[in-house]
């Protein structure tokens, strides 16, 4: 009896998740979908859901006006650049606040990630002002630091989370052997907390590549990365949907594919901590 | 050479004082173990030693020089821990090398060492093993592995038998041995197990809520313990301390016996009393016996098998010149 309540239950939960999970990837798809129609089929109504003339129109007529590989490799750059310096700030301060804890360090951990909680725009102006005198507006530098700032108090969280699973005594032990500080987070912690740092490492490069607020602000051609690339094409002149799902497809493919791949990192990273 | 010396070394964690001005010397060559019941502060004394945790106040100098401020990796030391404390993500070859290069040994040297370390330890089959594929037996042995191939002024252990089953604990505590007898370096042990302490000892420091109650050899810790606590922790089963009329007969405020210093007898006795507990060991038998007219339970310690049940009459015999002597502070009556 219970045994077939049970497997009611599954099909339900089953059911239900497959729902939730199409709910949630439903924009994505139609974005996707969109991205192969013609302008008049993206606006129909009602709407057309799989059967339309199929075309590659909107994707050709995108690389021809803009230019998709410069826009890319921006984004690259900032992605991977604020991760990577992000990182090498982030292990020394997780370290210290994991294994050298001092009566302030809660509190720092929290006043840090409340820096999360101020509306970004609320610092725009300062910010602006200081690319402004540094001339790092439209810079790719300048895009990579603020990025890195924005998402370091995530960062360090993670990895101090991932850290204090890691038993005190393997560091001590270490001491003893004659590590100094420094071969200690490069032989002995870092190698332990290898998966921490991948899928830190990969949530972060993903917030950064789809960091859209700072990348329009303080960027305007030369620096741009995708999101710029997709903003353009929500121009004044006319709202040209099937173009611009075409441009957002184009823009989020790198990421999804990335994101299919290091899936069981990202979740493991998620959770970590959670269920051990 | 590995002398080391504590002198007005004290520890405070925030207001608690957790070892209260202690002087102490652990001569070259000796293998000297820490005993004493959970938070005596015999490990955190260890830590200390071992520079992973700062003294309050006090000098500790090992060899003749200060030592104090230097940090653990410069002291010379080495240590091995309760947990192992192995590097996880490195196979054995590459723990036991990790000390050699820190220090910058080439790796011809390494590979020397290594190899007789691991023949030493029976552990050349596993060099290429990570530390999960081992057993905990084996695990410690990496972790002594480590120790020795750094060749330490000292070596110091905190409670390294404790994960061990009971068989593997008595195997490995002789391999210790016989690597002090071998090495001839000075050891620092910690223990809450008092028969490791007489087994191994050259020196048992017996520890108290961060003081030292005594010093001494094991037997010397034995026959003439400084005071009932002493008394009590070292010997097992414990030493009998009985208080009221039958101490104050001898002049004390307690007297202690030994289990194995009072004799079963047929005919007169002592004590007459009922067997409470009878524990066969077929080498030994233990008697907890009851209503003796005492306040304690007295436990007593037969050689060979002595056939009396729960419930059955006995009658005791102490030997007088085996009594300790105790006054009101606890302290021994010479």
């Amino acid at each position: 009896m219970s045994r077939s309540v049970t497997k009611q239950r599954k099909v339900i939960n089953t059911i239900a998740a497959w729902g939730i999970g199409l709910l949630i990837f439903f924009p994505i798809l139609w974005t996707i979908l969109t991205s192969f129609k013609t302008e008049a089929t993206a606006i129909a109504d009602p709407p057309v859901f799989l059967f339309f003339d199929w075309t590659l129109e909107n994707y050709s007529v995108v690389m021809e006006r803009s230019d998709y590989a410069r826009f890319l490799w921006n984004s690259i750059f900032i992605a991977g650049g604020s991760t990577i310096l992000g990182i090498i700030i982030a292990v020394p301060a997780a370290w210290s606040m994991a294994f050298v804890p001092s009566r302030r360090t809660k509190d720092i951990l929290l006043w840090m990630l409340s820096t999360k909680m101020l509306p970004a725009v609320g610092v725009l102006y300062p910010i602006y002002l200081l690319f402004i005198k540094m001339g790092l507006l439209d810079s790719r530098l300048g895009l990579t630091i603020v990025i890195m700032l924005i998402n370091l108090p995530i960062i360090v969280w993670m990895l101090y989370t991932y850290f204090r699973e890691i038993p005190g005594e393997i560091l001590e032990a270490a001491r003893m052997d004659g590590a100094t500080l420094r071969s200690e987070i490069i032989y002995v912690l870092t190698p332990m907390a290898v998966p921490g740092i991948a899928s830190t490492l990969l949530l972060n490069f993903i917030l950064a590549w789809n960091e859209a607020f700072w990348t329009l602000n303080l960027t305007a051609a030369k620096a741009a990365p995708l999101t710029a690339f997709i903003a353009s094409y929500s121009s004044p002149e006319g709202l040209f949907y099937a173009k611009l799902s075409a441009a957002s497809t184009m823009a989020i493919a790198p990421i999804l594919i990335l994101g299919w791949f290091s899936q069981k990192q990202l979740v493991r990273g998620l959770t970590f901590g959670a269920v051990k | 050479m590995g002398q080391i010396t504590l002198e007005k070394v004290t520890k405070k964690f925030g207001d608690v004082e957790v070892i209260p001005p202690l002087d102490l010397t652990i001569q070259d060559g000796e293998f000297t173990v820490f005993v004493g019941p959970s938070g005596c502060g015999k490990s955190t004394l260890l830590r200390l030693i071992a520079g992973l945790e700062d003294m309050t106040t006090g000098t500790i100098s090992i060899d003749g020089q200060d030592a104090t401020d230097t940090p653990p990796a410069k002291r010379g030391l080495a240590m091995v821990f309760q947990s192992y404390a192995l590097y996880p993500h490195m196979s054995v070859r590459k723990n036991i090398a990790f000390p050699m290069r820190m220090a910058g040994i080439d790796i011809a040297e390494q590979n020397r060492r290594i190899e007789q370390a691991a023949a030493a330890l029976n552990l050349t089959d596993y060099l290429d093993r990570r530390p999960g594929q081992l057993s905990g037996g084996q695990r410690q042995r990496v972790a002594i592995g480590r120790a020795i191939v750094r060749e330490p002024e000292a070596f110091l252990f905190d409670e390294p038998l404790s994960n061990l089953d009971a068989a593997l604990r008595v195997g490995m505590r002789l391999e210790i041995s016989e690597l002090h007898k071998r090495l001839a370096t000075t050891m620092i042990y910690v223990t809450h197990d008092q028969v490791e302490a007489m087994t191994m000892a050259d020196k048992i420091v017996v520890l108290r809520a961060g003081h030292i109650e005594q010093v001494g050899t094991p037997l010397e810790l034995y026959h003439t313990p400084r005071n009932s606590f002493v008394a009590g922790f070292i010997g097992s089963p414990k030493m009998n301390l009985i208080t009221g009329p039958e101490a104050e007969k001898c002049d004390a405020h307690t007297i202690g016996i030994r289990p194995e210093h009072i004799d079963v007898v047929d005919g007169e006795g002592l004590w007459t009393g009922k067997v409470g507990v009878a524990e066969h060991l077929g080498s030994d038998t233990f008697f907890h016996v009851q209503d003796t007219g005492l306040a304690e339970t007295i436990t007593v310690r037969a050689p060979g098998e002595v056939n009396y049940r729960h419930g059955d009459t006995i009658t005791l015999n102490p030997r007088p010149d085996q009594v300790h002597r105790f006054d009101a502070q606890g302290l021994r009556i010479a």
